[in-house]
């Protein structure tokens, strides 16, 4: 089993605020990590550690150690790391450019590439996330025009497009339909063969059909992470339980 | 190669975000540079309240006073009646006009900003100079009133605009509150809205002071610029403002009067800094 | 208490007269300089030198005179404003420094038009011995706009959603890639309105070329940014106060050709907005 992130002892505090306390996971290649919890449990916060986000915010403050393939984070370049590790937003957040321009995007950012390796990177791209069939006659059109199912491949296909190692996606299904849901999932679940992914979610069934193994939190802190099979049948917290039965949350 | 690119560029933003700053230190040092030199000649207080200005009279005679008395009796006008006004339509503007006469009014006032201030000096010596002189009989209308009049009007912008804002800025609730309590629409203004409101309606007024008291072109060509301690608001005055931009032609560089001359460009510095800076505290105070 | 909504009533009818002691004196002057100013305009007068003492004869150079020195202007303010508006809405931490550049923003805008006639003639007329001339003039005009162009860019780009600052960077783009390929195209209409509104307020200045540029009278085109102009305010100014006996209708000729002048770049710049929050796409 190959660990890609090792967290340790990881705390984040915005201003007064302690967001994540101590916490400690190892993400394994090729696996769906799912992240469930209530909001405000420092789920995306986690998340954005993994590419750096949370250092735009300006009170941010960190310790313990994150380290990608035994690299800590903060050693590597932060444009090397976000290229290695892709994200995708919680509401389908198209650039305002074209359809293609949005997938070649990310790629134009780290090397020119010719015409035509780009439009071949754009293909492929968008094949990978079942878009293509749908918008290969109008790639020059806006990103806005398509539909939010759509837009959130188009999204999937963008972060693709840089050939990450992992993809993080921040409760990509939360502003879709389920026929649109139930199209990213599957795209998930195919993309594991590829990548690594961590997802965050406030669906906990969408954990359940689509999570290898299952992380929950609770007011910054992880309370349990095992397999999802396990954690969704015998839950050893009685927290987890609670949440897992709908209870709170 | 790409991290010293937007290291570079970094570093030029960084500067150019200075420059701000460092143009504001410059205005000062030069205004200083030039003007200290007339405490030389004559001592600040002197400069301050002496009661004659006769800058090429042998020796010269470099006391102020009647010039910042001119600039306080026309801008002690203008803020008599822009206030009312201003306020008066700011608050309606926020609360009062339907959407569409909303969005008509804010032009009106955009427009009135856009007016060069000459054009709105040269529509005053042909409408309310002639005006002020037959009304009153007097022999000029050339006037501290017609000034005070002028410049109330071009300060109503600054006034409107941003009183307007702070009343906007007030959160909704309140004035729900007031009226779910029944009060009437007015009570709720007069009694939530404007208290509410009031440290941005006087930093609204401040900057129209501080419009008022720059202001040059349009009160150098209405109010008759008599260097003497007015006598009444019907007499012709002078103001700070007006004395620089009359006189610095005929100045010889490196002269007293020329020395002089920037030294009241330092008062209108120090002026326009304080007030300047108090609105923005009452400004930073409301958020 | 008598009965609050008759007092409500009252207090209405007072705001709403204070609203039209404002509009109706703005509508009037503008309709004044139209009605006057308008049969004054012709080709002639448009192109034509200055003649017998400015008492007869066109205004053109002092309608060129004022193009350079607006152009100038916005030369040397463009770059300046812009580069500092991006400072701060994208660079700029909460911090001290942050909070004296806003500081001296607000007193740049403050600091009355005279005083910056008074600095251009000591630092660019006197020290750097520009002379009176187009380059000081621009110049001064230059920095005086500053602020006007600074405060509208960092609003144009504060409106560029910050997440499409997070989408460009989650994907690898440095902080400046991210500003010149999705913040600043997508802030271009704002900062085209603050640029005009800038050209506007420049060109109708008159107290900052009254000792750095402005001739007095000068029938000819200036041929270099070393030579003296004539400008449109300032001509207004002289025509109407300094030379006795000139034709009314030249003054208001020129009036309405400087307001005509500005309202027009206001008007383009309400265009752009209008047009911009029509087309906004998010």
């Amino acid at each position: 089993m190959v660990i890609k992130f090792n967290i340790e002892n990881l705390n984040i505090w915005f201003g007064s605020i302690h967001a994540l306390k101590q916490v400690s996971v190892g993400v394994q290649a090729n696996e769906i990590l799912s992240i469930i919890g209530p909001s405000n449990s420092g789920k995306t916060t986690f998340l954005r550690m993994l590419n750096r986000l949370n250092d735009l915010s300006q009170n941010f403050k960190m310790n313990g150690s994150v380290k990608l393939e035994q690299e800590d984070i903060r050693n590597i370049d932060t444009e090397l790391l976000r290229k290695k590790v892709g994200m995708v937003f919680a509401l389908p957040l198209p650039l305002p450019l074209s359809i293609f321009d949005n997938v070649a995007y990310g790629v134009r950012m780290h090397d020119r590439k010719n015409k035509k390796i780009l439009g071949e990177i754009v293909e492929a791209s968008l094949k990978e996330a079942y878009l293509w069939e749908e918008v290969k006659d109008r790639l020059n059109e806006s990103a806005f025009k398509l539909s939010g199912g759509q837009q959130q491949r188009l999204c999937i296909a963008r972060t693709l497009a840089i050939e990450p190692e992992v993809i993080l996606f921040d409760e990509p299904c939360s502003g879709l339909d389920p026929i649109s849901t139930a199209k990213v999932e599957d795209a998930m679940v195919k993309l594991k063969q590829k990548y690594t992914i961590v997802l965050v979610t406030n669906n906990v069934k969408q954990a359940a059909r689509v999570g290898d193994r299952t992380a929950f939190f609770l007011n910054g802190e992880l309370i349990e992470l095992d397999k999802t099979d396990k954690m969704f049948t015998a839950p050893l917290d009685k927290r987890t339980d609670g949440y897992i039965r709908g209870k709170f949350g | 190669m790409r991290k010293l690119k937007e290291l570079i560029i970094e570093k030029v933003i960084l500067i150019c975000g200075l420059a701000s700053i460092f143009f504001v230190v410059l205005i000062f040092l030069f205004l200083l540079k030039e003007g200290l030199a007339v405490f030389k000649i004559v001592s600040p207080f002197k400069f301050l309240f002496g009661k004659s200005w006769y800058p090429i009279s042998e020796p010269p005679q470099l006391g102020i006073l009647p010039l910042v008395l001119g600039s306080l009796l026309v801008t002690v006008g203008a803020v008599i009646i822009s206030i009312p006004i201003g306020v008066g339509c700011a608050i309606y503007i926020a609360e009062i006009a339907p959407l569409k006469i909303k969005e008509a009014l804010k032009t009106g006032i955009e427009l009135l900003t856009a007016i060069p201030s000459v054009v709105l000096g040269f529509i005053g010596m042909v409408t309310l100079v002639p005006l002020a002189k037959n009304i009153f009989h007097i022999p000029t209308g050339l006037t501290a009133l017609s000034g005070s009049i002028m410049l109330a009007f071009m300060a109503m912008p600054t006034i409107v605009s941003i009183a307007e804002d702070a009343l906007y800025s007030v959160p909704k609730t309140y004035k729900e509150g007031a009226l779910a309590l029944g009060a009437t629409h007015w009570q709720a203004i007069w009694r939530v809205m404007l208290p509410a409101a009031s440290s941005g309606i006087l930093a609204a007024v401040m900057l129209g002071i501080g419009r008022v008291i720059g202001e040059t072109m349009a009160v150098m060509m209405i109010t008759g610029n008599a260097a003497v301690i007015p006598s009444s608001i019907l007499a012709p005055v002078r103001t700070l403002t007006a004395t620089i931009a009359a006189e610095m032609g005929e100045a010889v560089v490196g002269s007293e009067h020329y020395f002089a001359l920037f030294a009241i460009g330092i008062v209108l510095f120090v002026i326009s800094f304080a007030i300047n800076v108090t609105a923005d505290l009452f400004l930073h105070k409301r958020q | 208490m008598k009965n609050p909504y008759r007092t409500q009533n009252i207090a209405f009818f007072f705001l709403f007269l204070a609203t039209l002691l404002i509009m109706v004196p703005v509508g009037l002057i503008v309709a004044i300089i139209i009605q006057k100013g308008l049969p004054a305009i012709n080709w002639q007068f448009l192109i034509d030198m200055p003649r017998q003492g400015m008492r007869a004869g066109g205004i053109f150079p002092a309608i060129i005179g004022t193009i350079y020195l607006v152009t100038g202007a916005i030369i040397f303010a463009l770059p300046i404003g812009l580069l500092t508006a991006i400072y701060l809405s994208e660079y700029s931490k909460d911090n001290l420094l942050t909070r004296l550049i806003k500081l001296a923003i607000v007193n740049l805008a403050g600091v009355p038009s005279v005083v910056y006639g008074l600095f251009g003639l000591a630092l660019f007329v006197v020290f750097f011995k520009f002379g009176t001339s187009i380059l000081s003039g621009s110049l001064t005009l230059g920095i005086m706009i500053i602020p006007v162009i600074i405060t509208t860019s960092r609003e144009a780009l504060e409106s560029v959603p910050q997440s499409f600052r997070e989408v460009s960077l989650s994907l690898g783009a440095s902080k400046w890639q991210t500003i010149r390929h999705i913040v600043l195209p997508n802030a271009i209409p704002g900062i085209l309105t603050g640029t005009i509104l800038g050209l506007g307020r420049a060109a109708g200045e008159t107290a900052p070329i009254l000792f750095t540029v402005a001739a007095f009278y000068l029938p000819q085109l200036p041929s270099s940014i070393f030579d003296q102009a004539m400008a449109l305010p300032y001509h207004l100014y002289v025509i109407s106060t300094q030379v006795p006996n000139v034709d009314e209708k030249i003054r208001y000729g020129t009036a309405f050709v400087l307001l005509a002048l500005v309202l027009f770049m206001n008007l383009v710049a309400i265009i752009i907005r209008y047009k911009f929050r029509k087309k906004k796409k998010w």
